[in-house]
């Protein structure tokens, strides 16, 4: 496929990303709302155009860690569920962060706890970014909000994952994965060849030629001293990530009085919202979050400086809050409104509870 | 000093296979596993493909078989490997992929993994260390451990009413139309470390005809988690271990071997054995 424009699904988009990025290989289990990533991909079949390994695992359990093998040969492996599928995939994100795999993982993230509904939520915020496995690990956590940007995102997915080695999360929840919105595609992106693969990834299992000591892949150090060392060169790229790799979109913040804080659905929802504000003459902004590790603490900080209050928009209990307060240093007023539960708010809704929480 | 005048290279009947690292392995002393890695880093030497081989090792006593196998390997979560291993191999059809387990790993943990990776037929080597008991952690129950065997936390014995019955998984391996070579095998005496090391050697040779999964068990002592010496271990492995797991070719080719019956294959009678 070259660079076309189409209509499809958020889900869709990610699988197609991933055969037009030159993905080697995919495992997944099947999970409402984000079925489509798989389902499309068996139905393109890239394994006799491009070459990718598809495949449908037993569990999400099984998923992750074929995602671990696989992309620990210095391959670009990747997987997608939701919510339920991630949480039993924590312990295999550990493993992998904790072995410096790169890899890509989607999230469509739906309303729980516990099986919870099948309808979009943005409740797993705290797993995602505050290490839902065991250990001081972090995952790149970036979070479209637009059916384009689930495709383009897992082009960057694999720059980040490569240039960090560190697995990368694209969390984005049902309902930008189900929505259907135009895309334009791109033209696609060869896999790796053998000699690129090993340029790539030095470090990976491929197979110990001569002229090299063996590769090992493994997070054990039963020597703590070297595992704190360990810990500290882990520490020292997460802090390199939250130098360069900060990503957000700032929607009319110069003259704002007041802004709302979302990602995803909800960042879309606010758009609205905003307009509607602009429209009543309240000098309302929008920060966009786009990475939400690293998390854009700085711009926040410089926003806090500006402006009377912050609203802070998520489809969760208020969980983003934590950080937007944190970076903030609770300076200003601040005040978190969701729904949850698999309800997606109105922009009206959303207005309302700025006028009423913030703006006074 | 005496002893050095024969050290000639016309007198030189054996060398350690260079697919071994000289890292001290840190297993205990009449430990099975030790030998179950020099047999594979023979064959992997043998068979000259030190350069394709990637081996997985999960959780368990072999956690740190890398440091001792000098090809490129992976370190899997507890019960994984059958997992991590689907996919290099899928990844990386030319290589030679193997999954070395223990029981607790692949019996309990891992046993959807293993089964599924086992249906799927995929075309991997898996080694499968049966010591009837959870080395790592200090010599808890595992699913293999046989009734009335005590352990850390079977202090009086393990009971069916309580526990359940040891779990067979090689012969329900066996039954599975994905595995194309199943046998269980030992390492206690030069005879068996013989017979095992074939197994080994058929099992990798397996992978060149991409016709499902090989699958060696073999049958192990574990004298610290038991509480033995090494000799006494092998004594009682023989006695009490064999009788359960009874050693030899289950399947060979994709077909169940000929002594193999119904009642070979279930086995529901398990015998009860007593130990300190
Ligand atoms: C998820 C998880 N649960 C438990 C453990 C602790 N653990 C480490 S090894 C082990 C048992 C290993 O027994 P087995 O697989 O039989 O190997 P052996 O040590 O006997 O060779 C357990 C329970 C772990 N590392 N990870
Ligand atoms: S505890 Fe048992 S399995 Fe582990 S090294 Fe010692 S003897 Fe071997
Ligand atoms: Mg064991």
């Amino acid at each position: 496929m070259a660079k076309e424009l189409k209509l499809m699904k958020g889900n869709e988009a990610i699988a197609r990303a991933m055969i037009a990025s030159g993905t080697d290989g995919y495992f997944g289990y099947p999970i409402t709302p984000q079925s489509e990533v798989m389902e499309t991909l068996m139905a393109e079949k890239p394994w006799e155009t491009t070459g990718m390994v598809v495949l449908q695992a037993e569990s999400e359990l099984a998923s992750i860690n074929m995602v671990y093998g696989g992309a620990a040969t210095g391959k670009k492996v990747a997987t997608s569920s939701s919510s339920p599928g991630i949480s039993l995939m924590q312990e295999g994100l550990t493993y992998l962060a904790g072995a410096e795999i790169p890899c890509v993982i989607m999230n469509a993230m739906r309303g729980g706890p516990g099986l919870g509904t099948i309808q979009p939520a943005q409740s797993d915020y705290f797993q995602s970014v505050k290490g839902g496995g065991h250990g001081d690990y972090q995952l790149y956590t970036i979070a479209p909000s637009s059916v384009q940007e689930m495709y383009d995102f897992v082009f960057d997915a694999w720059d980040i994952a490569f240039k960090y080695r560190n697995p990368v999360l694209i969390l984005t929840d049902g309902a930008i994965g189900q929505c259907m919105e135009k895309c334009y595609t791109r033209d696609y992106i060869p896999r790796w060849t053998e000699e690129e693969r090993r340029q790539h990834a030095p470090w990976g299992t491929w197979g110990k030629p001569a002229t090299r000591s063996h590769n090992i892949i493994t997070s054990l150090e039963l020597e703590s001293s070297r595992q704190e060392v360990f810990n500290q060169k882990l520490q020292a790229k997460y802090r390199e990530m939250e130098e360069k790799e900060v990503r957000f979109e700032a929607l009319n913040c110069e003259d704002a009085d007041y802004i709302f804080v979302a990602y995803g659905t909800s960042a879309r929802i606010c758009m609205k919202s905003m307009e509607l504000a602009r429209a009543k003459g309240l000098k309302v902004g929008l920060l966009r979050l786009i990475t939400l590790y690293p998390f854009p603490k700085k711009q926040i900080a410089e926003l806090a400086k500006k402006v009377k209050g912050m609203l802070c928009v998520e489809m969760s209990a208020g969980q983003m809050i934590e950080d937007v307060k944190l970076a903030a240093n609770c300076s200003i007023p601040i005040e978190h409104y969701g729904r949850f539960g698999g309800i997606i708010p109105s922009p009206e809704e959303v207005l309302e509870a700025m006028e009423k929480e913030i703006i006074k | 000093m005496a002893n050095l005048d024969i050290v000639k290279p016309e007198n030189l009947v054996y060398t350690k296979t260079k697919v071994l690292t000289d890292n001290v392995m840190h297993y205990c002393p009449g430990c099975g596993h030790g030998t179950a890695h020099r047999i594979i880093a023979e064959v992997i030497d043998e068979m000259g493909i030190q350069d394709k081989t990637i081996g997985v090792s999960p959780v368990g006593c072999s956690v740190l078989a890398y440091n001792y196998f000098d090809v490129d390997f992976q370190e899997a979560a507890h019960g994984r490997a059958p997992a991590v291993a689907t996919a290099i191999k899928r990844l990386n059809p030319d290589c030679f992929v193997f999954t070395y387990q223990g029981d607790g790993d692949l019996a309990a943990i891992g046993t959807a993994e293993t089964l599924h990776a086992a249906n799927r037929g995929e075309n991997i080597t898996m080694v499968f260390i049966n010591n009837g008991i959870y080395g790592m952690t200090g010599g808890q129950m595992a699913p293999t451990t046989l009734v009335g065997m005590k352990s850390a936390t079977t202090p009086y014995g393990r009971r069916v009413d309580l526990n359940g019955y040891p779990l067979r998984i090689t012969e329900l391996l066996a039954t599975l139309p994905g595995t194309y070579y199943v046998t269980r095998q030992s390492v206690h005496t030069p005879g068996n470390v013989r017979k095992a090391k074939a197994a080994i050697r058929k099992a990798f040779e397996n992978q060149k005809l991409n016709k499902g999964l090989s699958f060696v068990e073999i049958c192990s002592s574990c004298n610290s988690g038991w509480k033995m010496t090494p000799v006494q271990a092998n004594k009682w492995m023989e006695e009490n271990m064999f009788p359960n797991y009874p050693l030899g070719d289950i399947k060979v080719d994709g077909k169940l071997c000929e002594n193999i019956t119904a009642e070979r294959l279930v086995l529901d009678h398990p015998l009860t054995v007593v130990n300190k």
